[in-house]
């Protein structure tokens, strides 16, 4: 493995959005069938010791990928992808959302846009995304929504933000 | 700026191609989110920046960054053993 795949994760609060790049030592089929094809996804989507539990992925136009991130205890926590657009193998969009068990989408949770990018340099492939969100305070939600047992954090702070910022709406 | 030194708004409009009113706006959000903090000093509010708080918030991103992180890295185990078996 190359040792100096890129790696780079930037918050622009102005634009409420989170960017991630990262290069991976594959080619480019073979990156966007682990983001497309739910039998791959699924292994490493999760980070451990949560898992990635896909119901059905429907990867076209219009479709979704119903899933759920569970945690070391069992519980599971639903969210919806909608994809938005597909231009294969170079970029895909997302409109992510949390649902309940039933796939019945959560109106209260924050929704992101997801852009994502994939292109091939010598046999390195790049991948960047770029998650909008509404308000900044969802991305704290987000946090706390998918990783809320898996992740130690000192969230007080936030919480006292997002308090501050609800009672001001 | 404010991180070196407490500004009125004014003086920080100075810098910026917009108006004290603005400025003040964003002060005020970021006062109750408390991540500046104000200062009276005669007619003026002086405005500093909470350090401690900013280093939180780092702290926090960085607990997001981890996720991805750790994302990646077992992405990057599938990869390999998807090469592994192609070949």
């Amino acid at each position: 493995m190359k040792s100096t795949l890129l790696f780079d994760f930037t918050v622009d609060k102005t634009a409420k959005a989170v960017f991630v790049d990262r290069e991976f030592d594959a080619d480019l089929s073979l990156v966007w069938d682990a983001f497309t094809k739910q039998e791959i996804l699924d292994q490493w989507w999760a980070p451990k010791p949560w898992t990635s539990k896909t119901k059905f992925m429907n990867f076209k136009v219009g479709g979704r990928r119903f899933y759920a991130m569970v945690s070391p205890e069992g519980q599971e926590f639903w969210s919806i992808q909608e994809f938005t657009s597909i231009s294969p193998t170079t970029n895909f969009k997302i409109l992510s959302s949390f649902a309940d068990k039933d796939e019945n989408i959560n109106t209260e949770l924050p929704t992101s846009d997801w852009d994502l990018n994939f292109s091939e340099q010598n046999g390195t492939t790049k991948v960047s995304i770029s998650i909008k969100h509404k308000a900044l305070a969802d991305l704290e939600k987000m946090i706390e929504m998918g990783f809320r047992e898996g992740f130690t954090m000192t969230l007080n702070y936030l919480e006292d933000l997002l308090t501050t910022l609800s009672q001001r709406s | 700026m404010i991180a070196l030194q407490a500004m009125t708004p004014n003086a920080i409009a100075e810098n910026f191609n917009t108006t004290r009113q603005s400025v003040s706006k964003h002060l005020r959000i970021l006062t109750e989110c408390k991540l500046v903090k104000q200062e009276q000093q005669g007619r003026e509010i002086f405005y500093s920046l909470e350090i401690e708080k900013m280093k939180e918030i780092d702290k926090w991103l960085n607990q997001f960054r981890k996720i991805w992180e750790a994302r990646f890295d077992q992405l990057d185990k599938v990869l390999s053993t998807i090469k592994k078996q192609k070949r």
